[in-house]
């Protein structure tokens, strides 16, 4: 075991400016990576509440609203109401289907525009019919729009996750960017994590064929090249640890939850989870190069 | 101790067989040279005793194990039953005699209180007591082979494999090397031994085992280098 130990210490020693670079490397792949762990979750809160906060919600015709279902000047009718009704209930992916009348609607019409002169301008016959619809999975919103879309009696249906949906692409985009760059960078941190490890194989060459020669275990053998990388990877992983907590302290602690209140943002729990991402990719990252470098050097 | 039942081997790529159709079988306690020109698959012969490559076809048995079934984990414990010494020496340079001796029982994992005890014992018999603390590079090529054979020998091996030991040394280096693994032998190790040298060959009148081009062509007790 001591052995072990100091073959490793003298590794890292001959290889200083190498474990160094791999170092620093790992962290900056690993940092991205996590970023990209951080993002995802971010994303997904956003997701979730957003959608969840906002229904479909689809208008029917009266009197005085034109529409390409309705005709002109008639209100929606009984069996077109029970149609429309029935369409959305039997749907799979709905959860709640509410339906507001004109004077509900014309009641929260004058509670929004209270104190604006707006408010005494409508009347209740104004005022259009119509059903909140809850969604089961919020994500999944066309099928049901396009279901009632072309019915008969309906004058429109309003939905704003149309417009998150160009929102949620750019962020998704953002995402997979940063994945992709990390992913980048991983591979490369691999292939020099497999080139130092070579290297110093290669320089302890004459010491690993006297050990084969002499019946050392292969595990004896591997042991101080899979700590020598192991000592880089956990100072990498404590590094990018230590960037992750300080970028979510302050961007998102500091700033971004002080001026944005209205949405939800990644915890610190969201933190923990990411930074365990790493520590897992992080020793993968370590260990997988080093047994493929040495597996000439040990191959029996 | 060492059996070789219809052995080949080709070596991947190669149309010549290194060995072919090899039946032999080497006794506990025997020292057998290994003659035969460059190529004619001495060195595969050793190489396959120490299971560092498999026989195209054939069984081998060292110790009674038929080692072409031996799983990849076992080969170590194998080769610590088997001695090794080659034509140039392979020692550690930036490390002592002792500490070049000391290595083959650390790597194995012996305590350091069995190696302190171990390596002076060792070295006392290759002849080498006073030089401990001297580094290979200090030494002779004749002492520098009794590092090597000492550091075979420390685990005290049921068999010691020599690929041409005296390939690098002049002819009176050569006989106190012959001297010291002839010693080796009486205490009971199976010796096997690959040489050019006819006049070593010629003095030790032991089991000779020629090949010529991977054929076993002479097997003789008590033999000589070559049909006189």
């Amino acid at each position: 075991m001591r052995h072990t130990f100091s073959e490793t210490w003298s590794g890292i020693r001959r290889n200083g400016s190498m474990t160094i670079a791999v170092i620093v490397t790992m962290w900056v792949s690993l940092t991205l990576f996590g970023a990209g762990l951080m993002v995802n979750q971010q994303v997904n809160l956003m997701k979730a509440d957003w959608y969840d906060k906002i229904e479909v919600r689809v208008f029917l015709c009266n009197a005085t609203t034109p529409g390409d279902n309705c005709d002109a000047g008639q209100e929606v009718t009984q069996e077109q109401k029970a149609q429309i009704e029935q369409t959305l209930r039997s749907n799979p992916e709905v959860a709640e289907v509410t339906y507001q009348s004109k004077e509900q609607a014309f009641a929260e019409f004058r509670a929004a525009y209270a104190n604006t002169p707006t408010a005494d301008y409508l009347t209740v016959d104004q005022m259009q019919e119509s059903y909140s619809v809850r969604l089961k999975n919020p994500e999944e919103y066309q099928g049901v729009v396009s279901s009632v879309q072309g019915l008969k009696g309906v004058q429109n249906v309003q939905d704003l996750r149309g417009i998150l949906d160009g929102l949620f692409e750019w962020m998704n985009l953002a995402q997979w960017g940063t994945i992709i760059a990390a992913a980048l960078l991983l591979l490369a941190a691999a292939l020099q994590i497999a080139n130092t490890i070579r290297m110093a194989a290669f320089a302890r060459r004459r010491e690993i064929g006297i050990m084969r020669m002499v019946g050392a275990s292969n595990w004896y053998i591997l042991a101080p090249f899979l700590l020598e990388t192991l000592f880089a990877a956990v100072i990498s992983i404590v590094l990018t640890c230590v960037t992750l907590a300080a970028g979510h302290y302050f961007l998102i602690v500091q700033k971004a939850q002080v001026l944005i209140q209205g949405s939800p943002w990644i915890g610190w729990s969201h933190v923990g989870i990411a930074m365990l991402g790493v520590a897992v990719v992080g020793v993968l990252l370590s260990i997988i190069p080093t047994l493929i470098a040495t597996r000439r050097y040990l191959r029996v | 101790m060492i059996r070789f039942e219809n052995v080949s081997k080709t070596y991947e790529g190669q149309h010549r067989a290194a060995l072919k159709d090899v039946d032999v079988e080497i006794e506990k306690g025997e020292f057998v040279f290994l003659v035969g020109a460059s190529g004619s698959g001495k060195s595969t012969f050793m190489r396959l005793i120490l299971r560092e490559y498999r026989p195209t076809t054939g069984r081998i048995y060292v110790a009674g194990k038929d080692i072409n079934k031996l799983p990849g984990w076992k080969i170590p414990g194998l080769r610590r039953q088997i001695g090794t010494v080659f034509q140039d020496f392979r020692l550690l340079p930036g490390k002592t005699v002792s500490e070049n001796v000391g290595f083959a029982l650390q790597v194995i994992g012996k305590k350091n209180s069995e190696i302190r005890k171990a390596v002076p014992e060792t070295l006392e018999l290759v002849g080498l007591a006073n030089k401990g603390d001297r580094l290979p590079e200090e030494l002779s090529g004749g002492e520098q082979q009794r590092v090597a054979i000492a550091r075979a020998f420390v685990n005290r091996p049921q068999i010691l494999i020599a690929d041409e030991p005296t390939g690098n040394l002049d002819p009176a280096t050569s006989v106190g090397i012959m001297k010291l693994l002839d010693r080796i032998n009486r205490a009971d190790t199976t010796v096997v031994m690959a040489t050019h040298d006819s006049t070593i060959v010629d003095q030790m009148r032991k089991r000779v085992i020629e090949l010529v081009d991977g054929d076993v062509v002479r097997d003789q007790s008590k033999g000589v280098y070559g049909y006189q």
